[in-house]
């Protein structure tokens, strides 16, 4: 059974339509990804499944009810940008928010879960971004969530805290608890997310696990090259060559014969990369929009 | 300069897009002068002041009430009158129930010589003498500045604090808990109670202390007024934070309210003969019920049942604030 079902949901306001009829259910236990660039209505609709933004019309259940008391109990929240009270240490940032539950883990379990115990008579302001991310997913868990929402979670932190919050995040989806999670980083989608949905501007574009949308979408594999190494030239080849600022990519199913037509016109091989597509990849496929734009 | 000027166009930009707070900046400072004009406007202020035990003064009922530059008040309660009397508060209290009586303080300069005018007018009317020293401004001053304090704290404290955590988006967090709008007004509302409690008493034995002032009436009353007159206040600055998000627009409507009780709450001087109207806006504000029932226990020992209709008065609006803030309440920006 969907721990989380969406159900036709509309989010107008008035000089924009932010979420335009959008439908999925999340099933108990995974991690499900909401991609899509700026503006392509993720945040909106992870606000709106989280009880924050009434929709305009449409519902999210949760367990099968309409989102309540329940729900507030059970869910965990990360939001993309928070603020807390001034002066109080990491501990008691935690105590305050562990207090508007009625069950939980202890606070000592939760600070030593999300790496804070050297940290727990810090005040929380001097904190650096990716500590800061880690005491907001700490007040997260207070509660032990059934359902965990990170609204793009490390957006603006550093590749090493990055990679650090997500053990933390692959350490959780190890006790089978449901996260819903929107991001801009591809990367962070294809190691976390079993399931996705693909936004742009308010209506889904895919749908499903991302090696299933990655198979259906491309049986092909990606040349990659530096644009100064293709001259102009080679442009005119009977190839599937798209142009991005610095790069060339070509796709194809045939490597060898691919490279040989390239030899032949003479275009140096020296920095050529073959790689799989990815999600990036997909997303450009589907929307041909860059996803951190 | 460039620099400067770029700074100063984008700041005016923003000032002059957010519509609620240009329009309120405008409107204060008219509204100010519309109040301060009622309040000090009128003729100059009489020499004397008398009381008549009556529910209104009636000029052709005696020729004495025809005298010029004394203001006749009437005072239908004798308790009351002559304890003003007895402050000097007033300098003469006349009963025109035949035979005629007149009460005077005969440690009053003003009563000497206002009771020379009264038996110029009617030389038959029977003397009743009081004795009693004139209240200090201090003394009479004195409530006023605790109840000043409390407004400011209240109004502001809170206030202010709401409208931080709600631009933060502190208020959005709490939301997605289970936490409900009640709960955490009436935790803002406890922890500001508490301080100004604290700050309250402190100030009371303090300058108290320095002034050498001694409370007529019980401690403990003073202090269930001081903690009812608090939670009226601090829910009334709960329900102008309550949906706000504008620091301007919020500290204009908080100074929309402190200014009006600033002048008409009765801090600095009596609103006792100014027009009726006057004194019944006065008592629209929390600020005028705890004063006066301040004054009333504290100058003349006034006990639970005479300050009973102010503590209602204030507990009903805390009750009512606190319901409209919740009903109102805003957690997040939209």
């Amino acid at each position: 059974m969907a721990i989380l079902e969406v159900r036709d949901l509309v989010k107008v306001y008035p000089t924009a339509t932010a979420v335009g009829g959008v439908s999925f259910s999340v099933p108990e236990g995974i991690c499900f990804g909401l991609l899509g660039p700026n503006g392509a209505g993720k945040t909106t609709t992870i606000e709106i499944m989280e009880g924050i933004l009434p929709p305009t019309s449409g519902e999210v259940r949760y367990r099968g009810e309409s989102l309540g008391r329940r729900f507030r109990q059970e869910a965990g929240i990360l939001f993309q940008k928070t603020a807390l009270q001034d002066f109080l240490t990491v501990r008691q940032c935690i105590n305050l928010f562990r207090g508007l539950y009625d069950h939980g883990l202890e606070v000592d379990e939760i600070l030593r879960l999300c790496a804070l115990e050297k940290l727990a008579a810090r005040d929380n302001r001097k904190l650096s971004g990716g500590q800061q991310q880690r005491l907001l997913l700490a007040i997260a868990l207070v509660n032990d969530p059934a359902v965990l929402f990170l609204d793009e979670p490390t957006t603006g932190l550093d590749p090493q805290a990055r990679r650090n919050f997500w053990e933390l995040v692959q350490s959780i989806k190890a006790q089978r608890k449901t996260i819903i999670l929107t991001t801009h980083y591809m990367e962070e989608a294809e190691l976390l997310c079993d399931d996705i949905v693909i936004l742009d501007h308010g209506r889904i574009a895919a749908q499903g696990p991302p090696q299933r949308l990655l198979h259906e979408h491309f049986a092909q594999v990606l040349l990659e090259l530096p644009r100064q190494d293709f001259p102009a030239a080679a442009r005119a080849l009977p190839l599937n060559i798209l142009e991005g600022p610095d790069r060339i990519e070509i796709t194809t199913d045939n490597v060898e014969g691919t490279l040989r037509t390239l030899l032949a016109a003479q275009v140096p091989l020296t920095h050529l990369r073959i790689r799989p597509a990815n999600l990036e990849d997909l997303f450009l496929e589907l929307t041909g929009t860059e996803l951190r734009s | 300069m460039q620099r400067l000027l770029a700074v100063l166009h984008a700041r005016n930009l923003e000032f002059l897009r957010d519509r609620s707070t240009l329009i309120f900046t405008l409107l204060l400072p008219v509204l100010l002068v519309i109040g301060m004009g009622f309040v000090f406007a009128g003729p100059p202020r009489p020499l004397f002041k008398v009381g008549v035990l009556a529910p209104s003064i009636d000029p052709a009922a005696h020729p004495f009430l025809k005298e010029r530059y004394t203001e006749f008040v009437p005072l239908p309660q004798r308790d009351q009158a002559l304890r003003k009397l007895t402050h000097q508060q007033i300098d003469l209290l006349l009963d025109l129930q035949q035979p005629v009586r007149y009460w005077v303080n005969t440690e009053s300069p003003k009563g000497y010589i206002v009771e020379k005018l009264l038996l110029a007018a009617d030389p038959a009317a029977s003397r009743q003498p009081v004795t009693g020293a004139a209240l200090r401004y201090v003394d009479w001053l004195f409530p006023g500045i605790l109840g000043m304090n409390m407004m400011f704290s209240c109004l502001f404290g809170v206030g202010y604090v709401v409208l931080r955590y709600r631009k933060s988006g502190f208020l959005k967090r709490l939301y997605a808990s289970p936490l409900t709008a009640f709960e955490f007004l009436s935790a803002q509302v406890l922890s500001r109670l508490g301080l100004i409690l604290f700050v309250t008493v402190v100030l009371y034995a303090g300058i108290g202390t320095v002034i050498g002032f001694h409370s007529a009436g019980s401690s403990l009353l003073l202090l269930l007024l001081a903690v009812v007159g608090a939670l009226s206040m601090i829910a009334l600055g709960l329900t102008i934070a309550a949906r706000f998000a504008s620091e301007e627009l919020v500290g204009g409507l908080l100074n929309l309210l402190t200014w009006p009780m600033m002048l008409l709450s009765g801090i600095w001087f009596s609103l006792e003969g100014s027009p009726r109207w006057v004194q019944w806006v006065a008592h629209i504000f929390p600020l005028t019920h705890v004063l006066d029932a301040a004054r009333a226990v504290m100058l003349d020992g006034a006990g639970l049942v005479q300050i009973a209709p102010h503590l209602l008065f204030l507990a009903a609006t805390a009750l009512a604030f606190l319901a409209f803030g919740a009903w109102s309440f805003r957690w997040r920006i939209d």
